[in-house]
């Protein structure tokens, strides 16, 4: 783990209409996250989508953004 | 603190126009409402503009004396207000606080937007600079994920359905194709509505609002003038504008918009009224959860019950209390710098009586919330027939 550590799904979607600098990467899984370590970030989900409820943990920093991916 | 009111009101229609630009847009609803309130450019005291992202959208700045003065208004303060998509309640608020206190006679308040020069996904980002460039913006979300966000999580802990967000936009359809002005002029069925092509996940196409161009304005006078001008006048009698974080991620509840209960809050104590005396409402259903959170935050059903309140017919227009008469944001269409003060206009028509098709039955007390962002500003308006 790193800096933002685990955490718990607050909320996601999949995003199918990107913003002009995601278009490659569409569709893509972001997600509030609720950090154990308290406070949120939204984040990637990186792999598998995630739903409500799921624990996930940070896996790296990606041109600023945070990525997380489901607790194996 | 005097009593105000709305002496005239004008919009052009909402679309698509490829070959109109901002100030052909402004022109045209500002003459159509001084047309109807007997007022000369000459006699306007201060100018309200109420625009989102005409520097990103079109190129120009400036924009409050580039557009005043094409319609004859030149030498007064002309003034822009941006917040998101509350930009024209906000400037409304303002102009309406400046003749309330006594600072200005007669104000006009304009709302514009030119969106559909650019691509969609050039659409979509200007839109999300609404959002914090720093946070969520940044990981990718646009607009319709964050309210898909927002969705996903009333449907978790109140059992919102797809189907209710689907009935928010065949209503809205449904009175749209009864309003000549409205973007689309289209009724859909329940079934269409659950089919729309997915935008982000639960919302499809059809939980979201246009990409519109238009402009809509509204002229103020203290109540006591307002004989002067009109034998219709409308009253401002009650107004607040809130605001709350910008990033949905520092918000510890996402079901609900504090913005909106603080705004309602506010107007209802001023106007006197609470939200069962609110016979019609224009809310800002910028996508369909945004409609059902609004009827709850607003007091017109029970906290997690705004999807069934839709569904069950309430806001239709033959309902009890009908909601965007206009079409809303969804059909009417959302340029959005336009939608506050558009939403005044449609208001001001249905107490007049002049709504034609769409015209309600119970037409004394009506209320337009006009959000911005997420959640971080609105404003709310309750308007009542001046006796």
């Amino acid at each position: 783990m790193s800096m933002l550590g685990s955490g718990v799904i607050y909320t996601e979607t999949v995003v199918h209409s990107p913003p002009e600098q995601f278009v490659d990467d569409a569709p893509y899984q972001i997600a509030i996250v609720r950090l154990d370590s308290g406070g949120r970030v939204t984040a990637r989900i990186a792999g598998a989508h995630v739903a409500i409820g799921d624990r996930v943990d940070f896996l790296e920093h990606r041109n600023q953004i945070p990525f997380f991916q489901k607790t194996s | 603190m005097r009593p105000v009111a709305v002496i005239g009101a004008g919009k052009t229609p909402f679309g698509a126009f490829a070959d109109r630009d901002l100030r052909s847009l402004t022109t045209e609803a500002i003459g159509k409402c001084l047309k109807e309130a007997n007022v000369s450019p000459g006699q306007i005291e201060a100018f309200f503009l109420g625009n989102f992202a005409g520097p990103s959208f079109v190129g120009q700045n400036h924009l409050a004396p580039y557009v005043a003065s094409a319609a004859g208004i030149c030498g007064v303060p002309c003034t822009r207000f941006e917040a998101a998509c509350a930009s024209s309640g906000s400037a409304f608020f303002h102009a309406f606080s400046s003749v309330a206190a006594g600072l200005y006679d007669i104000a006009l308040i304009t709302g514009v937007e030119k969106m559909t020069s650019q691509p969609t996904p050039k659409v979509t980002e200007i839109l999300a600079s609404a959002g914090d460039l720093t946070g969520e913006v940044r990981a990718g979300a646009t607009f319709p994920a964050l309210f898909a966000m927002i969705a996903r999580r009333h449907m978790h802990q109140f059992g919102t359905t797809r189907e209710h967000l689907a009935s928010v936009a065949v209503k809205n359809h449904a009175n749209g194709a009864l309003n000549p002005d409205a973007h689309l002029k289209k009724v859909i069925t329940l079934e269409q509505a659950l089919a729309g092509k997915p935008v982000a996940d639960p919302l499809t196409l059809f939980d979201c609002s246009l990409i519109s161009d238009g402009a809509a304005a509204v002229v103020l006078a203290p109540l006591e003038r307002a004989a002067e001008f009109t034998g219709k006048p409308v009253r401002v009698l009650g107004i607040a504008q809130t605001s709350d974080r910008v990033a949905l991620d520092e918000k510890d509840d996402i079901t609900t918009f504090p913005a909106v209960a603080r705004a309602a809050a506010k107007a209802y104590r001023m106007a006197g009224v609470g939200p069962s005396d609110i016979e019609f409402a224009e809310l800002h259903d910028c996508f369909t959860i945004a409609e059902i959170i609004a009827s709850e935050d607003l007091g017109f059903c029970k906290k997690g019950e705004g999807g069934p309140y839709c569904k069950q017919g309430h806001t239709s227009l033959g309902g009890a209390r009908p909601v965007n008469t206009s079409g809303g944001l969804k059909a009417k269409g959302h340029p959005v710098g336009a939608t506050g003060v558009a939403q005044i206009c449609d208001i001001v028509m249905q107490i007049r009586g002049e709504a034609g098709r769409r015209q309600v039955a119970k037409r004394s007390l009506g209320l337009a919330q006009n959000l911005g962002g997420s959640g971080a500003t609105c404003v709310v308006t309750i308007l009542g027939a001046a006796a």
